[in-house]
């Protein structure tokens, strides 16, 4: 039975985000309370949603409508098990960070209501983008996903935020514009063969030949290069990250980015399989230089906000490696990554973000001791820290473990090398963790006030799942696994078959 | 010579299909009325009647061209000097839209106490008594009207004509009502009468140029007619300097008026000086116009040379595109931006021009050249004469306040005007969900179609490179502080308010649902001959 979940969800936020911008400024309280409303509804729908997918699959709610028939577009949407596990973490997160950014937006450019109005704005096209079945719909919401994006940071962040706004919005315009070509490229393709349609259904059976499909398939890497983002077109990141208030980053790199790495599973295999293929080396040796590179950069920071934006660049370094490595083991391990990953960062910058608020400072130097005056906080960012260095009983480990292990199996070095990114990882967390936290208490934050229950209220989500995912990721690996298939199908690769073959018994 | 001396017994009239013409013959036909009640009247009463006349007469032409698409009748009519076929209905339908929004703007008196922005005397020295005796007296020129009606009709005509001298005809028809216009600013007269003489000067260099090109085609093929140029190529009789010289002289003409590069340089000086209604007018229409005019020569009668000329036109849509989205980023002035802003909207259009994706050129279902660059006309024109409408209401004392920098902060100040502005600005940047989006993705998509792939890669990044430009000027309005002498947002009066929530709506409809639209243009098919 389909009765447009997915429409339901994805209009949802954007209903509430209108209605967030009705409310009276006078009533900045009443706006924020709209707001929240709106998205805990939303994950609690989202919730339904996945108890459904999880016990019947994802034909119940595709939605196929034709939208513009000349150009082949639909509004197409529907989930797959990589789709449902990034829509799960939208409606997660975004609850989270409006309770983790309630008085964040005061001294913003615009109201308080306009940056909470935003946030939902951002959410609505999130869960479009990863439930969007049709390449031209999907291009759309990609696209105008940059906008909610581009105000939040230039709206609410720091002294330099008009310039990581700008610095953002046009290297994702790059990307997005590239892949237009691609995309329009695509449908060329599509009309020659008959009946123009951006399906992804039918862009599959599409018989392209080989140098077109390397082109076209460039121009979505490139874009989804971008935003994921990886060296070297990760400038961006830094910037953005260190000037957005702590929930926006937290939007940034825990969703925004995501749209990269799904696009490559969904969009860079699932359309161009072997063109996937020939860039592995390629594209293996970026991730690599993410990994390591990202994890240097880190280590050298003396702002703790960019010291986060660097180490999710050496994350997604992970999250590619594993979706190139084109194992079963390292695509649900990178999946599975994504969703890790969205929460550690998120509890690593939501507890900076407080840690920061109080203080006044990003600047590592101006802190110290502060685990003798805020023992909770101190202790939140420590399990936080611990979980985004993949400390094994917490959720990233799996994930991590998983991504290298399916590397291995296939790319030896690199995973060997790659191994690497987990030693610094441990260097520049800790390394964080004893400059702020441990030693004396520094001038200023004698009086630092410990966690409030707001604050801990926000956090104490992200801590539940990071625990119950790293101790039973079952049921989330359940979920990515057909859809890990049907890629691996559609490349065209079979897991290696181990080196030590099972014996069977002597005849 | 022989024509003369036959007997008058051989003479027939010739067979003027007034039924299929009649969408022209109202237009020019109010015009003449304009003229006639510009004699006749009393001055008090002159403007509302105008007014009435104009608008009467536009919409009138737009709901006989609309009954002619309905009946689907293709014809050349006027003994084979005007085609009236799908394209042409297109492009009148939307050239009387978008001129009924500018006469509206032309009409428009509430925001500069009461005067509209054209000079009370054009003949009075600027500054002199004799202009301030004027202004006192609230004189106006109300012959903008039939002007504007007589460079419609213009356009109209040039448009459909098949013919290179209705051709030619028509251009200057469009043409000398718009160098008058652009010299009528009331503010700033200088520049507007700067502008006025460079247009006027360098379009008739222009002129002078296309007529040329005709006189070679026509001593190439010995005919005038599109058709016959077409069977002169392919039964490839004359000679082919003639030919090449001919062709480059009639594309320098034409692309002089779409403003490609490097035939834009009158662009950025006339949009400045001009009134900012007449901008508007201009950036739209002109554009529309002269690329129909531009499409149809080249595909109907050049058609059969096109490897000749395609590849001139290649590197003239990369220059335009690049020159015209660079060029931009170093402008202070709205008007300006907007001018280089217009030329690389020129150069997008090229590049479905150039793409030569035609129905019947073996390539099936896709999208053709002549939608694509129709549907971009539609989607490219509302936002333009909504974003010229805008920057009439931001003013300081001495009039408008186009200078970029006194723009900064304009979002405080007027939150939905900035808005508006800034989605304008973001349709022209092709960001989706909006018009100038699926705008761009049309004329792309058809490019490629063509095979002009390369074109599609430069004009994307020339897209980055105009983003770039657009989000300059969003970020100046919505994230830079108020300066204490800020200008004032003019409360709009009905005409250009209707005129900006016109251009919106169809930025926003276009954006979401241009089904309709992009079928209506492939329903216009091909140029026929």
């Amino acid at each position: 039975m389909n009765i447009g979940w997915l429409t339901l969800l994805l209009l949802l936020p954007f209903v509430g985000a209108i209605a967030t911008m009705l409310v009276p400024k006078a009533k900045a309280l009443t706006a924020k309370q709209v707001a929240l409303g709106f998205s805990l509804v939303t994950l609690v729908l989202t919730a339904i949603v996945a108890i459904g997918y999880h016990r019947n699959g994802g034909e119940d709610y595709a939605e196929t409508h034709t939208w513009i028939k000349a150009f082949g577009a639909h509004y197409a949407l529907g989930l797959d098990g990589v789709g449902i596990v990034l829509v799960v973490l939208t409606a997660l997160l975004t609850p989270i960070v409006l309770i983790a950014s309630w008085n964040d937006a005061q001294h913003g450019r615009w109201s308080e209501k306009s940056f909470f109005a935003w946030i939902l704005g951002l959410e609505a096209l999130s869960i479009g983008v990863f439930s969007a079945t049709d390449v031209f719909l999907f291009y759309v919401l990609f696209e105008a996903t940059l906008i909610p994006m581009y105000f939040l940071i230039g709206g609410f962040g720091g002294p330099q935020r008009s310039y990581a706004a700008v610095k953002f919005l046009l290297y994702s315009l790059l990307g997005g514009l590239l892949m237009l070509a691609s995309v329009v490229g695509l449908y060329v393709i599509s009309a020659k063969a008959g009946e123009p349609s951006y399906l992804l259904s039918d862009l599959m059976k599409l018989d392209i030949s080989q140098n077109t499909e390397r082109w076209l398939f460039l121009g979505f890497f490139f874009a989804f290069a971008v935003k994921a983002p990886m060296v070297p077109f990760h400038t961006w990141l830094p910037d953005a990250a260190g000037e957005a208030t702590p929930g926006t980053s937290v939007l940034l790199v825990g969703i925004l980015d995501k749209i990269g790495t799904f696009g490559m599973i969904r969009f860079c295999l699932g359309l161009f399989p072997n063109a996937s293929e020939w860039a592995t080396p390629v594209v293996l040796v970026l991730a690599l230089i993410s990994v390591l590179y990202g994890a240097l950069l880190a280590i050298g920071q003396t702002d703790i906000k960019r010291l986060i934006a660097y180490t999710s660049i050496s994350h997604f370094g992970f999250i590619v490696m594993g979706i190139f490595a084109l194992t079963s083991q390292g695509l649900t391990g990178s999946t599975l990554y994504m969703f890790n990953h969205g929460l550690s960062t998120a509890a690593l910058f939501l507890v900076a973000g407080y840690l920061i608020s109080r203080r006044g400072s990003a600047r590592i130097a101006d802190y110290g001791g502060v685990e003798k005056v805020a023992p909770v906080l101190a202790g939140t960012f420590l399990f936080a820290g611990l979980s985004s260095l993949a400390l094994p009983g917490l959720s990233p480990f799996i994930s991590e473990f998983m991504v290298l292990a399916g590397t291995f199996s296939r790319h030896k070095v690199i995973a060997v090398i790659a191994v690497l990114g987990i030693v610094l990882a441990a260097l520049y967390i800790l390394l964080m963790y004893q400059r702020t936290m441990t030693g004396p208490v520094r001038d200023g934050i004698e009086k630092l006030k410990d966690l409030n229950a707001r604050e801990v209220l926000a956090i104490a989500p992200l801590v539940v799942l990071i625990i119950g995912l790293g101790i039973f990721p079952k049921p989330v690996v359940d979920i990515i696994k057909p859809a890990v298939d049907e890629t691996m199908q559609r490349v065209g690769v079979t897991d290696k078959a181990p080196q030590i073959p099972v014996t069977e018994g002597q005849k | 010579m022989s024509a003369m001396l036959l007997p008058l017994a051989d003479f027939t009239a010739p067979k003027i299909e007034y039924n299929e013409l009649a969408p022209l013959l109202v237009v020019f036909g109010a015009a003449c009325v304009g003229v006639l009640v510009e004699a006749f009247l009393p001055r008090p009463l002159r403007h509302l009647v105008q007014l009435a006349i104009t608008v009467v007469a536009v919409v009138v032409s737009g709901v006989l061209t609309g009954i002619l698409m309905n009946d689907n009748k293709e014809l050349l009519a006027a003994q084979g000097a005007i085609s009236v076929d799908g394209p042409a209905l297109f492009t009148w339908l939307i050239l009387l839209a978008l001129s009924l929004i500018s006469v509206l703007l032309f009409a428009e008196r509430s925001i500069d106490g009461g005067l509209s922005a054209f000079a009370g005397q054009a003949a009075a020295v600027p500054g002199s008594d004799a202009e301030r005796e004027g202004t006192a007296a609230r004189i106006e020129h109300t012959e903008i009207f039939p002007l504007t009606l007589f460079a419609v009709g213009g356009m109209m005509l040039f448009a459909a004509s098949n013919d290179l001298l209705v051709l030619f005809v028509a251009l200057e028809v469009f043409s000398l009502p718009l160098y008058l216009l652009c010299g009528l600013a009331r503010r700033r007269r200088l520049i507007s009468q700067e502008a006025a003489m460079k247009y006027f000067l360098l379009g008739a260099f222009s002129s002078a140029f296309l007529l040329f090109g005709i006189a070679l085609l026509y001593g190439y093929a010995g005919t005038m007619s599109l058709g016959g140029i077409a069977d002169a190529l392919s039964s490839d009789t004359g000679s082919d300097t003639i030919l090449l010289a001919g062709t480059g002289l009639l594309g320098v003409g034409l692309l002089f008026k779409v403003g490609g590069v490097p035939f834009h340089s009158w662009t950025p000086d006339v949009y400045q000086g001009a009134p900012t209604p007449v901008t508007g007018f201009m950036a739209a229409c002109t554009k529309i116009a002269a690329f129909v005019g531009l499409m149809r020569v080249f595909y109907v009668a050049l058609g059969g040379s096109r490897w000749d000329w395609a590849p001139m036109m290649w590197i003239i849509a990369i220059l335009t595109m690049v020159v015209g989205s660079i060029v931009a980023i170093t402008q202070t002035d709205v008007k300006r931006m907007l001018a280089y802003s217009s030329i690389a909207h020129a150069g997008f259009l090229l590049t479905a021009f150039v793409g030569l994706a035609q129905a019947g050129s073996g390539v099936h279902n896709g999208i053709t050249s002549t939608q694509a660059v129709l549907f971009y006309l539609v989607s490219y024109g509302f936002p333009t004469i909504g974003a010229f409408a805008v920057v009439t209401l931001v003013r300081d004392a001495g009039g408008e306040a186009t200078h970029l920098s006194r723009w900064a902060g304009l979002g405080k100040k007027s939150p939905l005007l900035a808005g508006i502005f800034a989605f304008f600005l973001l349709s022209f940047a092709g960001i989706p969900l909006t018009a100038g989006f699926t705008g761009k993705w049309a004329v792309f998509s058809a490019a490629w179609t063509g095979g002009a792939w390369p074109l599609v890669v430069v004009a994307v990044l020339s897209s980055l490179v105009a983003a770039f430009f657009y989000v300059r000027v969003i970020v100046l309005m919505f994230f830079s502080d108020l300066p204490a002498d800020a200008p004032d947002v003019a409360l709009p009066g009905w005409q250009t308010t209707s005129a900006v929530a016109l251009g919106l709506a169809a930025t926003v409809v276009l954006g979401l649902v241009p089904g309709p639209v992009l079928d209506l243009a492939a329903r216009a098919g091909e140029f026929i001959r």
